[in-house]
């Protein structure tokens, strides 16, 4: 009896947690489905707003998968060899480096962003392009890819692995993609998920270096709740979340593949 | 399967990062086809003497290693064709059993057929046909060993390496793996060096063995060599046990007076310490006894065992028994210690009499 009480106990707040962290999703969600959110449910249901989101900001959401799948790239091109650095130098300046890779998590992005303005921000051609917010969005996720990379490398005993695959041969291309990288590909894609997550999600430093013409969704969210009705915003949201959620899924799912085959 | 090499290694030493010196200057030369073991307690620089043969390690500047008439001091190891055997397996987990063993393969390039002829050759060598499909982590650990084993042999590489390739295993499985791989190096005839601590590996698997203490090589021989000759007290008590009694006076006979008894040693005059094995001294009537004392512990090891025996010295004589025989603490006991069985490393051994030629 008494377990019974306590398990129901448990299970109720649980689920009133749940219910906090999940109420306001759907509020924002109805409110972007709705005709007129201030008079209710009883307006009516609509797509208006989505549609007129699309119109409005679809660019907007070009423009931020693009920035994610282009930092993704870039972090799994400087991020895995960074990591690989890391590993097999495990001396005193290789925990320096480390941690000043890490240091763009830890500054406040508007300050990344305000030492970027001031070091490239005369070179007009650069500073108007989607490269420029890349740059920020690079050294913010960077770090998040090469802990994750290194954290795996750390566990796979690769220094042995490569042993092993020079003993019989492999030269160092070959022990670098056929060993090095097949052995930390869960770390890869652990990687790869926070990386686009919060390249998608990322505003501080997107905020400061955008211009009118290179806003990402987030900045657009901004502007939208900031000069709009706040059932566009909603609308906004809405898509926002259709784009990130399949993503998140996909990634999760490559990971667990990845993860089962080992 | 291909025409084995010497390995030779000239002046070899090795310094790590503050001064600490893994190996003195090493000359050592293992013949075409034989089996060198190197054997050693941790950190006697075995292992650092195996990664400079590999070429995974350098020696210092003036070291030189040569594989028969070839410089390979300069050849990374994977210009070196050495085949190498890891503790830990180190095997690739995302490759399948088959993909492992024919790594080596691939990166040679070989035809496929030839690939193909050649995994099954040394799976058949290594009893595990029918598992190259296999993930392995469903393979348990003497299996894993096998198929590391079989993937060094692959590539018929001139030397075979092996770093400590059974620590990792349970007793009844290191016994059965060391037999396999015993009969695996007669028949492939490929010159191998292989590390080991455990003195019954080194003896079973070994042409030679070298003996290495703190960098350096205590002594190399044949394992019977090793074993009835050691060259000094530190190779005596590694492989093997060894008593140790400390002479305290020589009689103006030539008897060596220890605690408990006297010796017969005329090959042993002026020594100060006389050593023998425990399974050489033989338990007799106290009445015709070299050397007299009592039990103080016995412990049952299954085939024979041990007794220690208190004969007034520093430490009690470790001597083996036979096992159905029973000797309560207390027990006073006869022991006979002939001549022959008595050695200091600075001696030559006595006259082998008829009985020990019979058990070479």
């Amino acid at each position: 009896m008494k377990s019974r009480l306590r398990f129901t106990l448990q299970l109720g707040f649980t689920l009133l947690v749940c219910l906090f962290m999940i109420v306001p999703v759907v509020m924002s969600v109805m409110a972007g489905l709705t005709e007129n959110y201030f008079v209710g449910l009883e307006s009516g249901l609509t797509l208006r707003w989505v549609n007129e989101v699309w119109q409005l900001y679809a660019d907007t959401i070009w423009l931020s998968i693009k920035l994610a799948l282009a930092c993704l790239l870039i972090t799994i091109l400087i991020g895995v060899p960074a990591a690989y650095g890391l590993l097999r130098s495990r001396r005193r300046w290789a925990n320096a480096i480390e941690e000043l890779l890490l240091l763009p998590v830890a500054v406040p992005g508007l300050a990344t962003a305000l030492a970027l303005l001031l070091a490239y921000g005369s070179y007009r051609e650069f500073r108007g392009s989607w490269l420029f917010i890349l740059v920020g969005h690079v050294l913010f996720t960077l770090p998040f890819m090469v802990r994750a990379v290194l954290s795996v490398m750390q566990t796979a005993k690769l220094p042995q692995l490569e042993e092993a695959a020079a003993s019989l041969g492999a030269s160092f291309r070959q022990r670098f993609f056929g060993v090095v990288i097949p052995n930390c590909m869960s770390g890869i894609l652990a990687g790869a998920l926070m990386v686009v997550t919060l390249s998608i999600g990322e505003f501080n430093i997107t905020w400061m270096l955008h211009t009118p013409l290179t806003k990402t969704l987030p900045v657009g969210l901004a502007d939208s709740y900031a000069s709009m009705r706040l059932e566009i915003g909603s609308a906004y949201t809405l898509i926002f979340l259709v784009m990130v959620v399949p993503l998140l899924v996909a990634i999760q799912w490559a990971g667990r593949l990845t993860e089962q085959r080992r | 399967m291909s025409s084995s090499v010497s390995i030779t290694l000239h002046q070899c030493s090795r310094t790590f990062a503050g001064d600490n010196t893994a190996l003195q200057p090493l000359d050592l030369q293992v013949n075409a086809g034989e089996t060198l073991v190197l054997l050693g307690p941790s950190g006697c620089g075995k292992t650092t003497t195996l990664r400079i043969i590999s070429g995974l390690e350098s020696p210092d500047k003036g070291g030189q290693v040569m594989f028969g008439e070839r410089d390979v001091t300069a050849l990374p190891i994977e210009q070196r064709d050495v085949g190498m055997v890891f503790q830990n397996y180190a095997l690739f987990p995302n490759m399948s059993v088959a993909d492992n063993i024919a790594y080596g393969l691939k990166i040679q390039r070989l035809p496929r057929a030839e690939i193909a002829h050649r995994l099954d050759e040394v799976m058949h060598m290594v009893d595990l046909q029918g598992f190259g499909d296999r993930r392995i982590d469903a393979l348990s650990g003497g299996q894993k060993q096998r198929v590391a084993l079989a993937r060094a042999i692959a590539v018929r590489p001139k030397v075979l390496l092996f770093d400590e390739p059974l620590a990792a295993l349970d007793a009844k499985l290191r016994d059965r793996l060391r037999i396999e791989i015993g009969q695996l190096l007669r028949e492939l005839g490929t010159t191998a060096v292989y590390v080991t601590h455990d003195q019954d590996e080194a003896m079973a698997l070994g042409d030679r063995i070298a003996v290495m203490q703190a960098g350096r090589i205590a002594q190399l021989g044949t394992p019977q060599e090793i074993y009835h000759q050691p060259a000094n007290a530190f190779v005596a008590d590694f492989i093997g046990a060894v008593n140790c009694l400390d002479v305290i006076s020589t009689r103006a006979d030539g008897g060596l007076v220890v605690n408990g008894g006297e010796l017969i040693a005329a090959h042993l005059q002026g020594v100060s310490t006389v050593y023998c094995r425990p399974e050489d001294i033989q338990v007799v009537s106290v009445d015709q006894a070299d050397v007299k004392g009592k039990v103080v512990q016995s412990i049952f090891l299954g085939q024979t065992q041990r007794l220690m025996v208190d004969t007034g010295g520093a430490s009690p004589l470790q001597i083996e028994a036979p096992s159905r025989q029973r000797w309560p603490n207390g027990t006073a006991i006869g022991l006979a210690l002939p001549s022959s069985v008595l050695f200091h490393p600075d001696k030559p051994t006595a006259p082998v009499n008829a009985k020990e030629m019979a058990n070479d």
